[in-house]
Formats: structure tokens, sequence, C-alpha cells
């Protein structure tokens, strides 16, 4: 049954390369992210009205006109922590609904490239989700400008959204291919990221006294120390399971 | 004489319990072409993603192009084109935008693109997104993002679905005979696709019931696959 001759497939102009390059890879990935974000406006818009009306619940429901120190921080990281899921719950909804996931397994190219195009997906739609509720948090719950303590929050955000960025690619990924995704997403997601919320919770206390105007403190290096361990070790984990999470 | 483009022996994969495909072996020449016939359910679908590596066969040896399934997947990724129900392309993208997206996951430069896009008519209407364009349309760029980069084996599901013959016509020198390249075709038209094909098997249940040169076929064969 083989073996019957066929003529010879003329060459065509594409050249394909096997292997187009970790970073192109990451480079293109993240383009098509951000801009079927930018047309459908499904993540961050949703992501940031959730945290600007959590403020103002708690603004109302405390009845207070400020708060500080842990409380300050507890609410700031609790609402930061349930937008985030938000935001990780639609990570892979379009690749896993548009065939998205099919079209990046026929590529030859590296598989982390998704693993590091999503978590930076996921960090991007955070900095804008704080650059929006950092400000509102302060208008609405500090009563005062955070002032001296924004250098260290700016840190402490950056710790801790590189580790909601990987924990939440990680375990959208493994939701993403089951039925009850939008259920299993945060159920997997809420205990991986409680270690995250008390380090940043923890590391912010102090600067929210200190942007108190009685208040004093610096930020908790101790707590960005473990933030800083936790992102390196489920980084790590990311990059070992990565792959197999998106094979059959 | 030059390796088969596929040989498959025993193949089997199930889902679960299921048992999607079972003993499924044979051998393609390359720039061959395998038209696969069968009632809905019986494993076309399912053989054309092992041969695409995007899901593992169960049991049984499975060479693609040289390369053996599943340990040596990545050497067949990039070689294989697929063209499924589903476009694998983004609704929120436009046609540009979306093989400019597959054309740097596979190292194929823009004019490549453009010179596609042209060929399936649809350069005047690829900056518009996908969402707003036809079935007819999404499925001509689906087969420019199939052969963007130039696969040695072209894996069809129903590849003429939702084209006219207009459109038929069209994509033919892309993924027709003319093409030159080794195809697994996915059919229910024996009308049509017999005349494309160089071996045909027919599954049903996820079994071989029909392997066999076409100049052996008898149509009626084919036709009893679907009672």
């Amino acid at each position: 049954m083989s073996g019957v001759q066929t003529p010879q497939r003329p060459r065509e102009t594409a050249q394909p390369v096997r292997n187009a390059g970790l970073w192109r890879t990451v480079a293109a990935l993240l383009r098509k992210e951000l801009l079927v974000e930018l047309r459908t406006l499904e993540s961050v818009p949703a992501m940031s009205l959730f945290a600007l009306s959590t403020f103002v619940v708690f603004h109302f429901a405390l009845n207070r006109n400020s708060v500080e120190g842990d409380l300050g921080a507890g609410i700031l990281w609790v609402t930061l922590l349930f937008a985030a899921i938000l935001g990780i719950n639609r990570l892979f909804v379009a690749d896993a609904d548009q065939g998205g996931f099919d079209a990046f397994l026929l590529a030859p190219v590296d598989r982390s490239a998704m693993l590091i195009a999503k978590a930076l997906t996921l960090l991007a739609y955070l900095a804008v989700l704080e650059l929006i509720a950092v400000p509102a948090f302060a208008l609405l719950l500090l009563g005062a400008p955070l002032g001296p303590a924004l250098p260290g929050l700016v840190t402490t955000l950056v710790l801790a959204d590189l580790g909601v960025a990987v924990i939440g690619t990680l375990v959208a990924a493994m939701a993403v291919r089951t039925r009850a995704r939008d259920l299993l997403g945060p159920l997997l997601a809420l205990p991986l990221l409680v270690p995250v919320v008390i380090g940043g919770a923890r590391a912010t206390s102090p600067l929210l006294v200190q942007a108190h105007p009685a208040g004093v403190g610096g930020p908790a290096i101790r707590w960005l120390l473990t933030l800083g361990l936790y992102d390196l070790v489920f980084g790590l984990i990311a990059f070992a399971l990565f792959d197999f999470l998106l094979e059959d | 004489m030059s390796e088969p483009a596929l040989e498959l022996e025993g193949l089997a994969r199930h889902y679960g319990e299921r048992e999607a495909l079972s003993g499924v072996s044979l051998s393609l020449a390359a720039g061959q072409t395998l038209v696969v016939f069968g009632p809905n359910g019986a494993g076309k679908t399912t053989l054309l993603r092992v041969l695409a590596t995007l899901l593992r066969p169960h049991a049984g040896d499975v060479r693609v192009l040289g390369a053996n399934l599943p340990d040596q997947a990545w050497a067949v990724r990039g070689r294989v084109g697929l063209l499924g129900h589903e476009p694998l392309l983004y609704r929120e993208l436009t046609a540009r935008e979306n093989l400019r997206f597959h054309a740097r996951l596979h190292g194929v430069s823009d004019e490549r693109v453009h010179e596609l896009l042209g060929a399936v008519a649809m350069g005047s209407r690829a900056g518009e997104p996908l969402r707003t364009l036809s079935r007819g349309m999404v499925q001509r760029v689906a087969v420019a993002r199939a052969v963007l980069h130039d696969p040695e084996l072209l894996l069809l599901d129903e590849p003429h679905s939702n084209l006219d013959p207009a459109a038929v016509e069209l994509v033919a020198p892309l993924i027709g005979a003319a093409s030159g390249r080794t195809r697994v075709i996915c059919s229910h038209d024996p009308t049509g696709d017999l005349a494309q094909a160089d071996v045909v098997l027919g599954l049903r249940a996820g079994r071989p019931a029909l392997l066999s040169a076409v100049a052996e076929v008898d149509p009626g064969e084919i036709a009893e696959l679907y009672r």
C-alpha cells in the first residue's frame, strides 16, 4: 500500500527554524496575551473594580476614618488576594477555549516559555491593579498619604506579586483543563497563597504605622526575606512541573 | 527506498475506561495521502491528535516522520500541520495578528504570513478581528495557519467544512494533493475524498474495519462503515 510515486513537493518560502528561542517565544506569547486583554478587558477591570468595591465596603462597614498597622495591612492584602484570584481564574481560559494550548504544543518551542509569559502577564495585571487599588486604599482607609511608606510598600508588593504570579500561573494551568475550573482554581490557589498574604501583611503592617502621623516603624526585613524565599521555591517548583501540566 | 512517513503497529488509545483506538496498524510513504473514514466517535480525531503529538499513544508502536512517539515527540513538532475542528486561532485577534503569532512560534517570517493571507484571499480582511468573520473565512485563515511553517505532514479533519466550492479550490494548492505533502485526511465524504486517497482506513468503534490501497477499495465497504 505504500511506495506510490508522488511529485516532489515544491519548496515554499517558509523557512522554519526548529527552535524560535525562549525569549522570542515569551515575547510573542506576552504580546498576544496583552492584545487579547486589551481587546476583551475581561481581567484587569474586574480585578480593579472588585478591589475598589471592597475598600468602599470596608470604609463604611468599619465606620472609621482611618485604619493602621495590622488591620490596615490585613484589609489591603486580603483584598489584593481575592482580586488576584479573579485574574488567575481567567489566565488560561482563552487558550483552553480557542485552541491556544494545542497551537502552542504543536510548535517546536520550549514549554517554559508559556510559564514565563503567563506569569509576566499576571504580574502586569497585578501592577495595574495595584496602581489603582493602593491609592484608593490610602484615600478610603488610611486617611493619610502613604508618603515615606511608599518605597517599602512597593518592595513588598513586588515580592508578593512575584509569588502570586508564579503560583497563580501554576494553579491556573492545573485547573483550566478540568470541568470545575472556576471552582478548582481558587480552591488550589488560596492555601498556596496564604503564606504570601501573611508575608505581605506582616511586612506592610509597620509601614502603615509609619505612614500614620503618630506612627513609627520600618519595613519588616524578615518578612521580605520570607517572601523572597517563597518566590524562589515556587519558581523552581513551577519550572519543574509546568511541562507536565501541559502534556496529555 | 525512503523511510515511511507513518508507521503504526497496534496503536491503542483510551479515555479512562473507554477505548478510543485499538489495534491500528498501517504504513504510509512520504507524499502519500491516507483518508480515514468512519462514523462519529469512531476514533478519527483521536488518531489525528496522536499523530500530532497532542495525545500519547497508550499501546503500540508509532513512528511519525521517523520519530518514535511519544519519546521523540519533540522531533515531530514543527513538522506537522494540524487542521482540526477548532481553528486554533484567537477570536479577538485579527487574521494577521493570529498568523504573526503562529509565525513567531515557528520561527517563520512575516513575509510568509503576507503571502499566505493572499493565497487564501484574506488580504483585504486581514485586519479584522476573527470574531467578525464568517466561519468560511475563519477556516481559510486556519488553513493558512496549518501550512504556515511548511509542514511535511498535514493532518486534516474534515478540512473543507464551512468552505464554499470556490474556497475549496482556493486552498487546494496548500492542502490538496498538489501540495505534495504527506496527508492524513479524516472524512465523511467518500465521493469527494476517495479520489485524493492512496490508502484508505475505515474505523468503527476505534478499530480498523477497512485498510486498503485505494485501487482495491469497494465504495460499498465505506458505506458499510456508517451502517
